[in-house]
């Protein structure tokens, strides 16, 4: 495993993207690594697409993925995870939730939202792990946990143990714990 | 700096650190007014113990309440977004002259690319023209402790201090080692310094000569300042840069030789000419404006700038390799899909409004906040955005010079957070020289877009106290409006009707359309009472999809599913409304006219 990488981390504001990454960042920082995250805040949200910015080796400068430079991306909608093509590159590997949430140009019927979206990414060469964060998420019995699934399924990429994460989301999450570690798993089974 | 044990590192954003460091810097007084990418500064300071803060109305005010406490001899902090300083100018420029007593530092976070902004000025330009220094760290790390070295610099030499950071610096998280919080070195007491405070000619006459002493200890201060550092590297190549330019350029040239700049203003110019002097060929990066560039050429030290950085946008390691043609630029291209703009919330009070103002035929005149997302379509109910109180002028003005032909043609839309900022002096100008307009108070109770900061209409403070609620319709009349009237305006009916009255009196008017955000704590622990769409009633004439609420949305039919449904085939589709979404705001319900909108339980 690459002890130094960049993941995206993409959707629509209010889809709970910060904390999976802050999830993420803490794992890689107990891991011994250095880690540097951009977020966006004000205008960009309000139902916005917002997308996040995590790198993480040996000593990190600059906190923004350049183009092509994305080793992964977590995509919390689907349009979104198309949205930013222009950072990943052949052997991205991204993970989606299968989830659509119309944008307000779809919803008032002026645009259809794309049929076949994921084709653009594997036809170039792009690996893509399609699931059904919120179908999971109902499974383990809180549906506010669709991104820890997507967390979980990230979590088999990167140079960090299964121990280290569920130690993180023990001293992170405030609430459901059990259930936001049943999603987790979930999550890890998809991508093992 | 200082080594540190793990255990006193900290995962935090640069406006986390600037909080952090402020506190562990004595600081005891704060001031602001909220604006990306800064807000976040204060509402993390004014959780640590033994601090003051507040949200001032505006940033000129903020600096005025720091320039006191400094006075007083306290360790002060005062921050804003780049704009803001604008408005802060004024006590900027003189504030150069006073100096201070107690440490002054004026976080001034600009926002190159403008993610959330209405310009991307560079304020590295007011360091300049108002003769104070600067300092600008590369992340969260440097930034509390460079903010320490700030109030150190304040002191020693008589100066309120700049530090600037951007979007990237501000929000950005990393490690950071923290320390203790030590006194200012000053005594709290009332000390008169009338020579010094007191800025009539004469006094300014001898403050405006301490300045130039002042600089020029400065200039030679900054020479020897340990965040002004050469990384020495490959010799054909070095760079100059400062910032976040730093970190991409350290990114993108790994082995080159670099002269990191911490003081932004005043510049290091030995160090400057002596690092010239070591390496073939001199390029300065840094975003927009080529301001350590026009300075180190002023010098007549040769160097690369801006004929190949952009001056426009932010930069990233890759926009730098590819300036200097060591990238090809070569990366898939974006895919055409259907772009997503930032949206009004569902149950936002401000699209009812927005909704019946965009059907009447006038100038809308509006001004800076969530609502200015009312100029998205389908509302597309804004015609001018400039600067924060605007609204208020430009209706004015434009009734001037419209005269009889802009009777009942011109509104001017604000929220009360941008209304308490610089909308009262604009109100008081349209009624001493009689305007026409009407100016519409968006009034929800709170500084919502910067994510719910109160003020001074909101009935609290930043450090959660009770306070006074200002009556807006009220200070109305006081300032002299005659026709001043509060509508609800998720009352689409009654608020089109107001509208109309008041746009056509020929006098000056205020309509307070008052209504709290739905994202306040207790609006969301409201039961709802969702909304759905009786599919039997609906005719798909679209009337409620041209509210452009994110709850509704069109689902299409063909000739063939309309008519299974028991359709005319000519229906297109029909309005659907997300059960998970609605807030049962009932401004839908009122656009629609064939009834076919009602509540959830009923229309299943």
């Amino acid at each position: 495993m690459k002890p130094s990488g960049n993941i995206l981390f993409c959707g629509v504001g209010g889809q709970g993207i910060l904390l999976a990454s802050e999830i993420t960042a803490f794992a890689l920082l107990a891991s011994g690594l250095d880690a540097k995250k951009s977020e966006v805040h004000g205008m960009a949200q309000r139902g916005g697409s917002v997308v996040a910015h995590l790198r993480y080796g040996k000593k990190v400068y600059s906190p923004l993925i350049d183009p092509g430079q994305a080793d992964f991306s977590v995509a919390f909608e689907t349009m979104e995870a198309v949205r930013y093509l222009p950072f990943l590159h052949k052997g991205s590997k991204v993970i989606v939730n299968t989830h659509q949430i119309p944008p307000p140009i779809v919803a008032t019927g002026k645009m259809v939202y794309p049929a076949d979206l994921l084709a653009e990414l594997t036809s170039r060469g792009i690996t893509v792990y399609p699931l059904d964060g919120f179908s999971i998420a109902k499974g383990v019995g809180e549906v506010r946990t669709a991104n820890l699934v997507l967390v979980g399924a990230l979590s088999t990429f990167l140079p960090v143990t299964e121990e280290v994460f569920l130690d993180v989301l023990k001293k992170r999450i405030p609430k459901k714990l059990e259930e936001n570690i049943a999603a987790f798993k979930e999550g890890r089974k998809i991508t093992a | 700096m200082t080594k540190v044990s793990a255990k006193n590192k900290q995962w935090l954003s640069g406006n986390e650190a600037i909080a952090r460091g402020a506190w562990e810097a004595g600081v005891t007084v704060a001031s602001g007014y909220p604006g990306t990418p800064s807000t976040e500064i204060l509402e993390n300071l004014c959780t640590y113990d033994d601090v003051y803060t507040e949200w001032a109305p505006n940033e000129k005010v903020a600096l005025e309440v720091g320039l006191g406490a400094s006075f007083a001899g306290a360790r002060v902090l005062v921050t804003m977004k780049h704009v803001g300083l604008n408005v802060a100018a004024d006590p900027l420029f003189t504030a150069a002259y006073t100096g201070v007593r107690g440490g002054i530092v004026i976080i001034t976070a600009d926002d190159p690319e403008m993610h959330s902004s209405q310009n991307e000025q560079d304020n590295r330009n007011y360091a300049f023209a108002a003769k104070l220094p600067m300092l600008e760290p590369s992340d969260p790390a440097e930034a509390l402790e460079m903010l320490k070295e700030a109030f150190a610099i304040s002191e020693e030499f008589d100066t309120p201090v700049l530090l600037r950071t951007t979007t990237r610096v501000a929000h950005v998280k990393g490690m950071v080692p923290t320390g203790k919080r030590k006194k200012g070195p000053v005594a709290v007491a009332i000390e008169k310094m009338p020579a010094k405070f007191v800025m009539l000619p004469g006094n300014a006459r001898v403050r405006r000569r301490a300045i130039a002493e002042r600089m020029a200890r400065l200039s030679t201060y900054v020479e020897s300042f340990s965040g002004n550092r050469v990384e020495k590297g490959d010799k054909k190549l070095g760079f100059i840069t400062g910032g976040i330019s730093y970190l991409y350029v350290k990114e993108a040239f790994p082995k080159a030789s670099v002269l990191k700049i911490a003081t932004t203003w005043p510049l290091p110019f030995n160090l400057i000419r002596d690092f010239a002097g070591q390496v073939d060929e001199l390029i300065i990066v840094e975003e927009l404006d080529p301001f350590l560039e026009i300075h180190i050429k002023a010098k007549g030290i040769a160097c690369t700038g801006k004929e190949k950085i952009p001056a426009m946008g932010e930069l990233n390691p890759f926009i730098i390799k590819k300036a200097l043609g060591l990238e090809s630029g070569e990366v898939f291209a974006p895919v055409d899909i259907p772009p997503r703009p930032p949206n009004l919330c569902p149950g936002c009070p401000h699209r009812g409004f927005f909704y019946s103002l965009a059907q009447l035929d006038v100038f809308i005149s509006g001004d800076i906040g969530c609502y200015t997302l009312g100029f998205l379509p389908p509302l597309s109910a804004m015609d001018s955005c400039v600067c924060m109180g605007a609204s208020i002028g430009v209706a004015h003005g434009m009734d001037k010079a419209l005269g009889e032909q802009g009777k009942g043609k011109t509104v001017a839309v604000i929220g009360d957070s941008t209304f308490m900022h610089s909308g009262i002096t604009g109100l008081i100008n349209m009624v001493y020289n009689k305007s026409v307009s009407t100016v519409i108070i968006l009034d929800n109770r709170i500084t919502a877009m910067t994510g719910h900061q109160p003020n001074p209409a909101s009935g609290n403070t930043l450090m959660g106290e009770p306070a006074n609620t200002i009556n807006l319709e009220e200070l109305c009349r006081a300032i002299g409006v005659k026709h001043v009237r509060t509508v609800n305006p998720h009352d689409i009916k009654e608020s089109k009707k107001v509208l109309q009255e008041e746009i056509e009196r020929p006098e000056t008017s205020v309509i307070i359309a008052q209504a709290p955000c739905i994202l306040l704590p207790e609006e969301r622990r409201r039961p709802k009472t969702p909304l759905a769409v009786a599919l039997d009633k609906c005719t798909g004439c679209t009337s409620c999809l041209r509210l452009g609420c994110p709850a509704i949305s069109w689902v299409p039919l063909t000739a063939a599913e309309a008519k299974k449904l028991g359709k005319k085939e000519k229906q297109k589709g029909y309005s659907r409304i997300s059960l998970e979404m609605c807030n049962g705001c009932g401004q839908c319900l009122a656009v629609c006219k064939f009834k076919a909108i009602g509540k959830a339980e009923d229309n299943k």
